[in-house]
């Protein structure tokens, strides 16, 4: 869609994690880069003393980008690529996988499988012995609806990392959550994209008052000056590429359905649209 | 793990797979073999299935839930599809490509539907605990070899359906009547077989043994409103290369493609290796186009 936005000078607030790899005057990107969620990650894995890695993913760009990026960082940390596997997308069947899995014997799985596949491949996991605490996974695409609707019991000790999560403290969430469950039910749960759909809208407000004009072009020059705000996240801004800055949390299932946040950056974290590992000497400069 | 258990291992995880093809395609073997009728909203018969797995395990939680829930599936799965056989498709029966429009316009209406009562984003099913455990050999040369149990129990319950529906089919009046039609529909008719009503229960059975499939399905898989299309696919493609309408060619058809993606799934990634087997099923076809196994019938001739 990225043409359209061209074409037609738009600006689209994009909430989604994604691979990074990319730069337009035409997006806001406040969904994770790379460097926001799956290196964190990794940061994080290698401190608990993980060696050796299996990458699994849906085949499309995404993961095998994301991927790409993580194995050029686990060689460089002198870290063991146990195996990478891809399914296609909506794929059901991880019999094969999980034989490798088990010929491969990683320290843990970095799984960036979409949708519906994770809920097979948690499920075809337990059904051969290898739960989470067995075997630790940590996803890049499960967060509260999706432990909900695929049965914390069978992803409980499972990480993720995410920018958000429900549980995360501070008054601005808790109003936030509160609001939120006060319209759509007290059983109900927000995540990480969700949250950023939301700032995303705020923060459009603020720059538009700011710029006193909706004109795509104002906004986003607005948009990047407009220097930290709190928000159920904690404190954001968009950098000059027009990425969020934001920090970045590693969670760990609990058998509730939510998170237990483990880990947190020391600070917030810069966004990098292009990896120095992966994608030397590109830089995305916007502003 | 050492290269024959390994290799021993993936021959089961072929048999596996084909289990769930059997247990997915059956009842469209048998709509479709019978009544000529492509369903397109079997796959929703399926994902029906998995939320009356569900509901059942709301009610009866614990060990036994997932017993109960196969019949209840089966019976669910029925009545739908008799609805659906009464009300649309034998209107439509002097017209398939307009059955074929139909049907998928009510999977599209199943699935709205599933995505109105219980979200897009899928319900919980879980394996009971009682088929949490894998059977590991650990001396001899199949050391390291795995066996879990959920795996073993599909495998059981698709042998048992397998079995089931063959019964019914040759020992009963009721099998004499289906085989009667789908040789003859006429004369069958002629000869005072009520071929309406055989046409009604074969789909409700067809259906049926869809949503039980649905329930054992769920224990691997995903409970969305959309989880049919994942299904729906490979069952059109073993219904095909078995030969249209023989359950056998469908069982056959099962096992060679989940041993051929198993096998090639040793050299190849999973994308690949569906390339591999569509590329396979297509030269197959083209050599044998009747499939594996040939059926006789009328209804098939001109």
């Amino acid at each position: 869609m990225l043409p359209v936005f061209q074409k037609f000078h738009g600006l689209l607030w994009y909430p989604v994690q994604f691979e990074g790899n990319e730069c337009s005057p035409n997006i806001m990107y406040s969904g994770a880069q790379p460097n926001q969620q799956a290196l964190p990650a990794l940061t994080w894995a290698e401190s608990k003393g993980y060696k050796s890695y299996f990458l699994l993913g849906s085949d499309y760009v995404y993961p095998r980008t994301a991927n790409l990026i993580l194995k050029k960082h686990i060689v460089h940390d002198g870290m063991k690529l146990a195996g990478e596997e891809y399914v296609p997308l909506g794929g059901t069947d991880f019999s094969s996988i999980i034989a490798e899995i088990q010929q491969a014997k990683p320290d843990i799985i970095i799984n960036t499988l979409n949708g519906d596949s994770n809920v097979s491949f948690f499920k075809q996991m337990a059904a051969a012995g290898m739960t989470p605490d067995k075997l630790p996974v940590m996803s890049f695409s499960i967060a509260e609806p999706e432990a909900k609707a695929m049965g914390p019991s069978l992803l409980a000790g499972s990480y993720t990392s995410w920018n958000y999560f429900q549980s995360l403290p501070g008054p601005d969430n808790a109003d936030f959550v509160a609001a939120y469950k006060a319209k759509f039910g007290a059983d109900s749960v927000v995540d990480d994209p969700m949250v950023h759909g939301y700032v995303d809208v705020m923060i459009w407000a603020a720059a538009v008052k700011k710029a006193g004009s909706f004109n795509p072009t104002k906004v986003r020059d607005a948009a990047v000056t407009l220097g930290f705000m709190p928000s159920p996240l904690g404190m954001v801004k968009f950098a000059d590429n027009q990425s969020m800055v934001q920090t970045g949390y590693i969670g760990e299932l609990q058998p509730d359905g939510q998170f237990k946040v483990i880990s947190t950056s020391p600070s917030t974290i810069e966004p990098q649209p292009y990896d120095p590992l992966a994608f030397p000497g590109k830089t995305c400069k916007l502003h | 793990m050492n290269e024959t258990a390994f290799l021993v291992g993936q021959v089961f995880n072929g048999f596996s797979v084909a289990s769930l093809f059997v247990l997915a395609a059956l009842g469209l073997a048998l709509s479709f073999g019978l009544m000529r009728v492509i369903n397109m909203a079997h796959g929703e018969m399926l994902m029906l299935g998995g939320y009356l797995a569900y509901l059942t395990l709301q009610v009866v939680p614990g060990p036994l839930g997932i017993i109960v829930a196969m019949p209840v599936a089966f019976i669910g799965g029925a009545i739908i599809g008799g609805i659906l056989e009464w009300s649309v498709i034998h209107r439509l029966s002097a017209r398939p490509l307009d059955t074929l429009l139909a049907t998928w316009g009510a999977s599209l209406i199943l699935q709205q539907a599933a995505r109105n009562l219980f979200g897009a984003i899928g319900v919980e099913v879980t394996a009971p605990r009682w088929l949490n455990h894998t059977i590991t050999i650990h001396s001899g040369p199949l050391a390291g070899l795995d066996l879990p149990d959920t795996r073993l129990f599909i495998l059981l319950v698709a042998a048992l359906v397998l079995g089931g529906i063959a019964l019914l089919l040759n020992r009963t009046r009721l099998g004499l009547y289906v085989r009667a039609v789908n040789q003859d529909r006429a004369t069958a008719a002629a000869m005072g077989v009520n071929a309406r009503r055989i046409d009604l229960m074969v789909f409700s059975l067809g259906t049926g043994v869809a949503g039980l499939a649905g329930v054992i399905l769920a224990l691997l898989g995903p409970v969305t409103p959309t989880v049919g299309q994942s299904y729906i696919v490979p069952a059109f493609l073993v219904v095909i290369l078995g030969g249209l309408g023989s359950l056998v060619g469908t069982t056959i058809a099962s096992l060679m493609v989940g041993l051929f993606t198993a096998m090639i799934e040793i050299f190849v990634d999973v994308s690949v290796a569906q390339v591999l087997l569509l590329v396979f099923v297509i030269l197959f076809i083209q050599i044998r186009p009747q499939g594996v196994i040939t059926v006789r019938s009328r209804a098939l001739e001109g």
